[in-house]
């Protein structure tokens, strides 16, 4: 370990003067890495999808649509508005500040920490760094050890197409984790668990780092009675995709539980049933539509949510689980009891509780009375309805009518509140998230307000009152000497 | 008859976990959200500085000896400009923004709606002790959230005046004042706030930060640093013409028509914004000067001249200037100003008065690099001045530091040199012939980056600080991408590929099965 430290002192060094030089702020070392992480996915596809089925069991669509494509997608968007997002903004100045000129301009912040999860481990790493990348810092990148394939994949090819001096892919689990958090860093990206999440910012907080926690949370889905019949199988279509289409419920994302209208909930899980059927056919183990759980850890933790009598009584469908191949196939549980640990921890799997209510508007309590999660997921075609939604609950997003969409939207911020997380990214949040964006003035000599100097007076006093108004007749008056001071100051 | 001494309940942990549950019970009733309710703390705000402005400037005497007419223009001005300025914009501020969509959620409709975090923590510093605690109560305001305020201990009078005036004007079941040092600050920051906003040292900004992390509980750290001043040469004989009218002329006291006076502009620009910001306790003051060998002595002496001008003979006995803020700062001073290798480059001032925590406007000249008073934030009246060969060696000696200040300010006719500067040092906010000016103007973010600080405010900056920034995505159900779902097929990668590739051409060419 000491050797590691050793090793990684020098070559933090070596990447914080590239910084200090303004190797990084160039803007065609920012293109020449964006277009080389471009050319690692298009030369590298085949492993990358490869390493996410040994990984994760996904199927190589799946982990196109989710990971290798929306990359793609994002560095098209970093490529193509990079020069509008390095340029300067212009702030508009009152007219009293003549001759002066202020503007905003972006710099990065440095040396940056990247540590990514193992649920989206190509994904997950890749949309920070090339955030990071755009807005000219060095980058350190740490994925996570649990998805072995897509570290090593990360580790042995991506330098290949990448600056080696200014960005660094290092691999190890906790231990190395823990030592990368005791340097100094001007900026920490982490995706993860709600615990590691404190654990990082208390060891940024040693430092004054500024952080971005990507956490998770219970994000529920809300359906609402829907008339027309195409509606009510889109809306299930697109929770159960939701559900147990990404990674196998184990993304930060998925609908962890849904609320239904108790009248309206068996029409729903008998819909349920049979889309599930349509989607995942027979055997979803061997045609790989539904993942698999990433390691004996969490399939024994999904296994213990089920073992409460209760919960287990409540299962309507689904439920078997294999250890070997770590396959549980998509579940729906119907009220199991709201204090058990299926409803009170993030599920983070192919489990899906369904909580009746007595009207659907109930759901805005029942979400309010849990953690803010990054997601809430309402299906109706109540405007009412839905405005109470954004207005009364807090979350990290809401999406009305479909759910995880908004993870490809790279035009609104995507994060988390509270236990959620902290700060955003994607699209020119990624950018933000990356950057300072330092206040320049710039004065003329030829004006001055010089009532800004002492020795004070009444006078100078009034002066300032009319300027801090931008009331300039009044000035004027003043200047002339027609508005006489009403403040008598005079504190003894 | 027995006297009885009262003794003030202590504010303890279980004190402060039940003033954040009146809080966060205040604004799950939706006190804090309606619009009315905002325009009505701000409009009281406002009001109780109109009725009460000799009370404050009295404390800010009490606490600082800071001159009335600073008390005025840095403190309750520019609290009165942020109260006035959210009044008229705020309801531009809550509307949500408009966002585009793309391609990949078609069709689709977006926005991002601010809400309030909820309850929130502001503690404040003891220099600026009634704007820095207002200010950012003024963005929380706006922004709908409940407000715990903690002044500074440092700063006594402007506290005790505060938690009164608070309480009277403003919605006590919303927001409230807790007073107190170390261990009231301490059990405020166990409980778990929505977010923090501090401003003062990095040390405690640390121990803030920690306590936030055991909450995951975002935070804002307004700190300080070392902010340098560059002065080029030549500059200081730049001609300021300002025409002045009858019965203004308040350095010759004389009655003219129209009368040209030539400043030596930087130098009373650095003036003001070191000695008349609170005598050099301020964030933003220039901490210190870079300068040429051969245009230092010539700076020297237009310092010389133009304090004179400024304070008159005796500094010390100036009315216009504040004093140490107490004790402990004095003897801090007193150190920097005693250490060996820097006691003998004082050039200008250096007279002390220790009862009245007095001392005067202090320049020294080539103090080493290494010494105390380059090593750490002077936060006070001394200004020490470094000589560098060439102008641009300052951008090494400013980077070399490894720590970015809160400001940067550089004196210069030179276009070059500010690109350089511009492009070489980073700092919360840059200043090009000027100092401190940014502070007053609201479309700019005040903040640090590193060491001095987090985040930002000042104007809608207030209001995004204590804002989350809420992304709404509106579906249909009209069209389904089919492609999402399993089963998966070629097919099915090949358009997905074209669709998040983006390009109508190759979607089409993808669905009639010809790519």
């Amino acid at each position: 370990m000491d050797k590691f430290m050793i090793d990684l002192e020098t070559d933090l060094e070596v990447m914080r003067e590239c910084c200090r030089s303004g190797k990084t702020k160039e803007a065609s070392w920012r293109r020449s890495q964006l277009k080389g992480l471009q050319t690692f996915l298009k030369e590298n596809e085949v492993e990358i999808l490869r390493a996410l089925r040994e990984d994760l069991g996904k199927h190589y669509v799946e982990a196109f649509r989710d990971e290798v494509g929306l990359i793609k997608k994002s560095l098209n968007l970093a490529l193509k508005d990079l020069q509008k997002w390095m340029s300067s903004r212009e702030a508009k100045l009152p007219m009293i500040a003549l001759l002066s000129h202020a503007e905003l301009v972006p710099e990065p912040l440095g040396l940056v920490l990247v540590i990514s999860p193992w649920n989206f481990p190509l994904a997950l790493s890749l949309e920070p760094l090339l955030g990071a990348i755009a807005a000219g810092n060095a980058v350190v990148l740490k994925p996570s050890e649990m998805a072995p394939a897509c570290s090593s994949l990360l580790f042995n090819t991506l330098p290949n197409y990448l600056d080696n001096e200014t960005i660094k892919v290092i691999e190890g689990g906790p231990a190395v984790g823990e030592q990368l958090l005791l340097k100094k860093w001007d900026k920490i990206f982490f995706t993860g668990s709600a615990r590691v999440g404190r654990i990082v910012m208390s060891a940024a907080a040693k430092h004054l780092t500024p952080v971005t926690l990507e956490l998770g949370g219970k994000c529920p889905a809300v359906l609402d009675s829907l008339s027309w019949s195409w509606d009510k199988e889109v809306a299930v279509n697109r929770i159960i995709g939701a559900k147990y289409g990404s990674c196998a419920g184990q993304a930060c994302i998925s609908v962890d539980y849904l609320l239904v209208e108790k009248a309206f909930s068996s029409a729903v899980v008998e819909l349920m049933k049979v889309l599930i059927k349509k989607m995942y056919r027979d055997n979803p183990l061997e045609s790989q539509s539904v993942g698999r759980i990433v390691n004996k850890h969490h399939f024994l933790r999904l296994k213990n949510l089920l073992t409460d009598k209760m919960v287990k009584d409540s299962i309507v469908y689904g439920g078997s689980m294999d250890e070997d191949s770590l396959f549980i196939e998509p579940t729906i549980l119907v009220d199991p009891p709201r204090d058990s640990t299926i409803m009170t921890e993030e599920i983070f799997g192919p489990l899906l509780p369904i909580i009746t209510l007595d009207k659907i508007e109930d759901s805005i309590d029942f979400i309010n009375a849990r953690p803010k999660p990054l997601a809430i997921y309402a299906f109706t075609k109540n405007e009412a309805f839905r405005r109470r939604m954004v207005s009364q609950t807090s979350s990290g997003a809401v999406v009305f009518n479909d759910a995880i969409i908004q993870y490809a939207a790279d035009t609104i911020p995507f994060g988390g509140i509270g236990e959620s997380g902290i700060g955003n990214y994607h699209g020119k949040f990624s950018f933000d998230t990356f950057s300072h964006y330092k206040a320049v003035v710039r004065r003329s000599f030829l004006t001055d307000f010089w009532f800004r100097f002492p020795p004070w007076n009444n006078y100078k006093l009034e002066l300032f009152e009319t300027a801090y108004n931008y009331d300039y007749f009044g000035m004027l008056l003043v200047i002339l000497g027609l508005k006489r001071s009403r403040r008598r100051f005079d504190v003894r | 008859m027995a006297s009885e001494v009262e003794k003030k309940a202590v504010f303890d942990t279980e004190s402060a976990k039940e003033v954040v549950k009146e809080l966060r019970a205040s604004f799950v009733a939706g006190k804090t959200k309606s619009y009315e309710w905002r325009v009505a703390q701000l409009k009281a705000l406002l009001k109780m500085m109109e009725e009460n402005e000799p009370q404050i400037a009295a404390a800010l005497r009490d606490d600082l000896s800071k001159p009335e007419l600073e008390s005025y223009i840095y403190e309750i001005a520019m609290l009165k400009n942020s109260c006035r300025l959210a009044l008229k914009e705020m309801k531009h501020w809550i509307m949500p923004e408009k966002a585009k969509t793309s391609l990949t959620t078609f069709p689709s409709s977006a926005e991002i709606v601010s809400e309030p975090l909820g309850v929130v923590l502001v503690i404040s510093a003891w220099n600026y002790p009634f704007l820095l605690s207002l200010d950012p109560v003024v963005g929380a305001i706006a922004a709908g959230n409940a407000i715990v305020l903690k002044p500074s201990e440092i700063a006594p009078a402007t506290a005790s005046l505060l938690a009164k005036l608070v309480a009277n004007y403003l919605d006590s079941s919303c927001i409230k004042v807790v007073e107190g040092a170390v261990s009231e600050t301490s059990a405020l920051l166990e409980q778990k706030w929505d977010k923090i906003f501090y401003t003062g040292n990095g040390r405690v900004a640390r121990i803030v930060m920690a306590a936030a992390a055991k909450h995951l509980t975002p935070v804002a750290l307004e700190l300080g640093g070392k902010s340098p001043v560059i002065v080029d040469s030549g500059i200081n004989l730049q001609v300021s013409i300002v025409l002045i009218l009858p019965h203004v002329c308040f350095l010759c006291d004389l009655h003219a028509d129209i009368l040209i006076c030539v400043f030596q502009v930087a130098t009373r620009r650095i003036i003001a914004g070191k000695w008349g910001c609170n005598n050099g306790q301020a964030c933003i003051s220039p901490d210190y000067i870079i300068t040429t060998t051969d245009y230092a002595p010539k700076l020297l002496d237009s310092f010389k001249h133009e304090l004179e001008r400024f304070y008159g003979k005796n500094p010390l006995e100036s009315k216009d200037l504040s004093r140490i803020v107490n004790s402990n700062h004095f003897a801090r001073l007193s150190k920097l100003l005693d250490e060996d290798k820097v006691s003998g480059k004082i050039v200008q001032g250096g007279e002390r008065d220790k009862t009245n925590l007095k001392i005067a406007p202090t320049i020294l000249l080539d103090v080493p690099l290494d010494s105390l008073i380059m090593n750490e934030e002077i936060f006070g009246p001394l200004l020490p001045i470094i000589m560098v060969d060439k102008v641009e060696d300052s951008f090494d000696v400013i980077n070399s530091s490894g720590t970015k200040p809160l400001a940067a300010y550089l004196f210069t006719n030179n276009k070059k040199l500010k690109e350089k500067f511009v492009a070489k040092v980073s700092a919360g906010g840059l200043v090009v012939n000027d100092t401190t000016v940014h502070v007053a103007e609201h479309t700019l973010p005040f903040g640090g980056v590193g060491d001095s600080g987090m985040g930002v405010y000042h104007g809608k900056f207030s209001f995004d600080a204590f804002s989350h920034k809420k992304a709404v995505l509106y579906r249909g159900f009209a069209c389904d991408a089919f492609v999402r779902y399993p089963p998966y097929t070629r097919g099915k990668l090949r358009l997905l590929q074209a669709l998040l590739g983006g390009s109508l051409l190759s979607i089409i060419r993808a669905l009639l099965g010809w790519s």
